[in-house]
């Protein structure tokens, strides 16, 4: 690379610069107005300017509400969404990881035409499976209840699981499996003593990328639990900004309570968390 | 061998339980669901009576009433949204990709904030692009307009996603929701195409350059026909995903005054669970899977084909 002045690397740096402005543009009204008061806030002229001060009354009206003016606070529903994605996180990881095991290394009669049908159901707008879902689940008694959207993340996170899993494990070499047959292991004791081992990539991949869609999804959510204490925090924000009275400090503090956990994991896991991004477009 | 042959049968019966339950919970559904749109179901209470094409053909009815003229609303919506959006996350997707393929310095701060807004819930970023182009009122105004109230540019304000003038069927006010949408997906494109650049082999480049190539021939005649099935894999995926786009649009402007935001999405939702019109929102989700399954089925075909003889 030449070291000298040159114009075109110069302008490189002014795009990618104008770009990451653009694209902070929403981080930045977020934070600024989830720093005012209600007062600051409702003064509209001064929207795009910096908070007079640090304050942070938005962000406990955010957790824990406004009980005179009705506003429900965001850490019951944070909670919930805990209790609902990690259990819906695991369980998925551990059908894809059993899954990507079978369809990758013991292909059976059949599995061409069963992959395929199963990534069908990742693509599907869940519209069209919504009404029967919601019937069923409340006929087998879980109707609004924070099992029941366990169970729905759990059966519609297989194909993403198990494909991702399935294109790890295709990248585990054949010859080690048949070593561990000829050792006598069964296909149970080659998943246990040789995939399971190695596994610990695919399984961040995985748990991630579960982790992040679960947490922020909204539409089986909303279609399920009609309880607001029940409900996770992407339905609860939602109901948040869509009060008539509008504490936008408060509202703006939600979403960044909201985005928190995801935001962290990305900047610390990113590069996982591309993976998971990329293995989404089908081929690994 | 027998023993090969018992493994194969304990390796299917592994995986018995996500079959059956994809069995049951897509294929099983969708076709209860295709039963419901065929029905008069139109109530709290269920109602499997046979009612035919009745409630498509009163989505599509030319003199139809309001359900066929929201409809109609929603398709062309749909149609300017995927339109716009695909070419802006392709276009800027692609354009920020190859800058960041210049051996920048900081390569990796660039990419997180470009890439950042995916990992965000859409309730999120609704909330927060509501807020930015809220128009407030002439006096008052607010979000965008305030700036532009601000930088004296008064004339340029304008009702954002509460404007209700269109532009042939284009509604206007969809552009502040194509500006969200693209913001929270350029990256993944980007992120696309970023891997595909790097899959380039350097020699490739440096063969170009020896033969004289001056940088944008090798983008124009080697680079992008190289990347050409990463467009088409972001085109489908994206393409899908606006298609089915609900949670965005309802959090940041819901159906809008006179459906200029309304999708297909939203309608199904609307009266399937706040009105009760099941019949009718199941037969706007079969028409959504219709037209998802329009671009993802030939798509899986190929690139699953393409795997095999990989």
């Amino acid at each position: 690379m030449t070291r000298r002045f040159n114009p075109m690397r110069i302008g490189v740096y002014v795009l990618l610069v104008a770009f990451a402005i653009l694209f902070l543009v929403p981080v930045y009204v977020m934070l600024v107005s989830a720093l005012k008061t209600f007062a600051e806030v409702q003064d509209l002229s001064r929207m795009w300017s910096l908070p007079a001060g640090i304050n942070m009354e938005s962000f406990v009206s955010a957790w824990a509400g406004i009980p005179e003016k009705g506003l429900r606070g965001l850490s019951q529903n944070l909670l919930n969404s805990v209790n609902l994605t990690i259990p819906a996180t695991l369980l998925s990881s551990m059908l894809g990881s059993l899954n990507g095991y079978v369809l990758s290394k013991w292909k059976f009669r059949g599995a061409d035409v069963i992959f395929p049908l199963m990534l069908f159901g990742m693509f599907i707008p869940y519209q069209s499976i919504l009404i029967p879902l919601t019937q069923t689940l409340s006929t087998i008694g879980l109707g609004g209840t924070l099992w029941g959207l366990v169970l729905v993340h759990v059966v519609y996170g297989i194909p993403i699981t198990t494909l991702i899993f399935r294109n790890y494990y295709a990248g585990v070499p054949t010859d080690i499996v048949e070593a561990a047959r000829i050792d006598g292991a069964g296909i149970l004791g080659v998943y246990w003593r040789v995939m399971f081992p190695v596994s610990l990539p695919g399984f961040v991949v995985v748990i991630i990328w579960q982790f992040t869609s679960i947490w922020n999804e909204f539409l089986f959510a909303v279609s399920i639990l009609q309880k607001p204490e029940l409900q996770p925090v992407t339905v609860a924000l939602r109901n948040l900004s869509g009060s008539q009275i509008k504490e936008w400090n408060m509202v703006m503090a939600g979403t960044v309570i909201a985005a928190l956990p995801v935001l962290l994991i990305y900047i610390v896991m990113g590069r996982y968390f591309i993976r998971g991004l990329l293995a989404g477009s089908v081929k690994g | 061998m027998a023993y090969a042959r018992r493994e194969r049968w304990i390796a299917f019966f592994m995986i018995l339980p996500s079959i059956v339950l994809i069995a049951i919970f897509v294929y099983g559904f969708i076709s209860w669901t295709a039963v419901v749109s065929l029905s008069k179901w139109d109530g709290v209470t269920p109602d499997y009576s046979w009612a035919g094409m009745e409630t498509f053909r009163q989505l599509f009815a030319r003199d139809g009433g309001v359900s066929a003229k929201r409809f109609t609303i929603d398709l062309w919506n749909t149609l300017f949204f995927t339109v716009f959006f695909l070419v802006i996350c392709v276009a800027i997707g692609l354009f920020l990709a190859i800058l960041l393929d210049q051996n920048v310095k900081g390569e990796g701060v660039f990419r997180t904030i470009y890439l950042f807004p995916m990992s965000l819930s859409f309730v999120v970023t609704g909330v927060v692009w509501q807020w930015i182009f809220a128009p407030g009122t002439g006096t008052r105004p607010r979000g965008v307009n305030a700036l532009l109230n601000i930088v004296g540019l008064d004339a340029l304000r304008w009702g954002w996603y509460t404007d209700t003038r269109s532009i042939g069927p284009f509604h206007v006010a969809l552009i502040p929701v194509i500006i969200a949408a693209s913001w929270q997906l350029i990256g993944y494109t980007m992120a696309m195409y970023l891997a595909g650049l790097r899959a380039v082999p350097d020699e490739l480049r440096e063969a170009a350059r020896v033969d004289g190539a001056s940088e944008y021939r090798l983008y124009q005649h080697i680079i992008l026909p190289i990347l050409r099935p990463i467009t088409l894999s972001a085109l489908i995926v994206l393409g899908h995903t606006s298609l089915k786009i609900f949670d965005l649009v309802y959090t940041m402007t819901g159906k809008g005054p006179g459906f200029v935001t309304d999708v297909p999405g939203i309608f199904m939702f609307e009266t399937t669970f706040r009105g009760n019109h099941y019949a009718q929102g199941a037969a706007i989700s079969m028409i959504m899977l219709f037209m998802v399954a329009l671009v993802i089925i030939p798509y899986l075909r190929i690139s699953l084909r393409r795997e095999v003889e990989l």
